[in-house]
């Protein structure tokens, strides 16, 4: 019998598995281009001219997402584990989390 | 709702000697029909000899709980119409336990860690001692009270997946008496309920998917229950003291 269980938590935990994953596979990657910078810094311009096209500006993205998703879950798990608080001031506080953080991200990207 | 005369209702069949396998009926459709009352029609007007199994038909005493279209529930209150997919059931054993026969889930394990978990009484008087007076407005009286109402029915153990990855794994109910009997000012014994959950398989095993607060019958929530034991095992891991 297939199993029913797609409710908010199952599925935040899926996504926290699954981008804690891609984190794993990627991370490796990320860290041998790098590595460029200090062997061979023409390879790694060559390399990062290649961050110009738009599928790879995609899968930047979904790198970038990816850690954000994995950080807030990662927040979200610690909160629950840690504080022993009502439900509804967990909404709140992560209400203002998420808030604070639109604002301080939007700021932070006129800045630069 | 389109008026409707019968249901299709698929049953799980098999056990240890004879595979799985669905079986179809039509059952007859009336308006009040809860699923055990579906599962005893077929048992008692089209085969006799399909097994489940129940007692009380009121929610109290745990044992009538199935897979009903892919979600564990108490079967003597759950309606027909809440679930109804279609106009058809699908009705298997309970998820993550040994099949005995057809919908009837062996229990054994699911009670045998109830006992590793430390889920029994470590007294602090004796029978000849007065009864020690209880203050029921305490935060820890509150932690215990919030977990009591449990039946046993297996519900959040079929409902877990870590149950499912993790055989050793002592699953939510059993975790939840702990933390119940962690908070009970009459137990003795608190390390060791702490020792008995803090080992492999213990709460700290958990991913906090919380599918068995989700689905508890009864609206407990051993998900939080289980958060409790993990700041307590932590804290006492780190010399704090309760
Ligand atoms: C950005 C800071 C990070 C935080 C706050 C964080 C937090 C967490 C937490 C709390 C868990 C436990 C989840 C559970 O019990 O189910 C976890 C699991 C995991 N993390 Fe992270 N993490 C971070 C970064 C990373 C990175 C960079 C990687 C990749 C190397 C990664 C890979 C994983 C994997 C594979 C799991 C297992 C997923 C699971 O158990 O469901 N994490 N993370
Ligand atoms: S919260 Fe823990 S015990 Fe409950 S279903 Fe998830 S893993 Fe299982
Ligand atoms: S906690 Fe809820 S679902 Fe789990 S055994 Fe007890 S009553 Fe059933
Ligand atoms: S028959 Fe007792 S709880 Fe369902």
């Amino acid at each position: 019998m297939k199993v029913a269980r797609a409710h908010p938590l199952w599925l935040a935990y899926l996504l926290h598995r699954l981008s804690g994953l891609g984190l794993a596979l990627f991370l490796p990657l990320h860290f041998w281009v790098l590595s460029y910078a200090l062997n061979d810094a023409a390879k790694l311009d060559a390399f990062l001219t290649l961050t110009e096209m738009p599928l790879v500006k995609m899968a930047e993205f979904g790198l970038v997402f990816l850690l954000a998703v994995h950080l807030f879950g990662g927040l979200r798990l610690l909160a629950l584990e840690w504080l022993p608080w009502s439900a509804p001031q967990k909404t709140w506080a992560a209400a203002a989390v998420a808030g604070s953080f639109l604002v301080s991200t939007t700021f932070l990207l006129q800045a630069i | 709702m389109p008026e409707r005369d019968h249901l299709t209702v698929t049953v799980q069949r098999g056990g240890p000697d004879a595979p799985m396998r669905p079986q179809t009926f039509e059952v007859p459709a009336y308006d009040n029909q809860t699923v055990l009352d579906v599962v005893s029609w077929i048992q008692q007007n089209a085969d006799p000899t399909l097994t489940y199994r129940f007692a009380c038909r009121v929610g109290m005493c745990g044992s009538c709980a199935m897979m009903v279209n892919g979600v564990p529930r108490w079967t003597c209150r759950t309606h027909v119409s809440k679930v109804l997919d279609g106009n058809a059931i699908e009705v298997g054993p309970l998820r993550n336990l040994p099949v005995i026969k057809d919908l009837a889930a062996d229990m054994d394990p699911f009670f045998d860690k109830w006992v590793s978990a430390e889920g029994m009484h470590h007294p602090t008087r004796t029978r000849d001692d007065a009864i020690e007076a209880i203050d029921p407005v305490t935060m820890e009286r509150q932690e215990a009270n919030a977990g009591i109402e449990c039946i046993n029915c297996s519900v959040c153990y079929s409902a877990c997946d870590t149950v499912a990855g993790n055989p050793d794994y002592l699953g939510p109910a059993a975790l939840q008496r702990a933390w119940t009997l962690y908070n009970d000012a009459k137990d003795a014994n608190k390390d060791a309920i702490l020792d008995a959950v803090s080992g492999t398989g213990g709460c700290h095993s958990c991913h906090s998917m919380g599918s068995c607060t989700t689905y508890c019958p009864n609206e407990l929530d051993p998900l939080s229950a289980i958060l409790g034991l993990k700041r307590a095992t932590t804290k006492r891991f780190f010399g704090g003291r309760k």
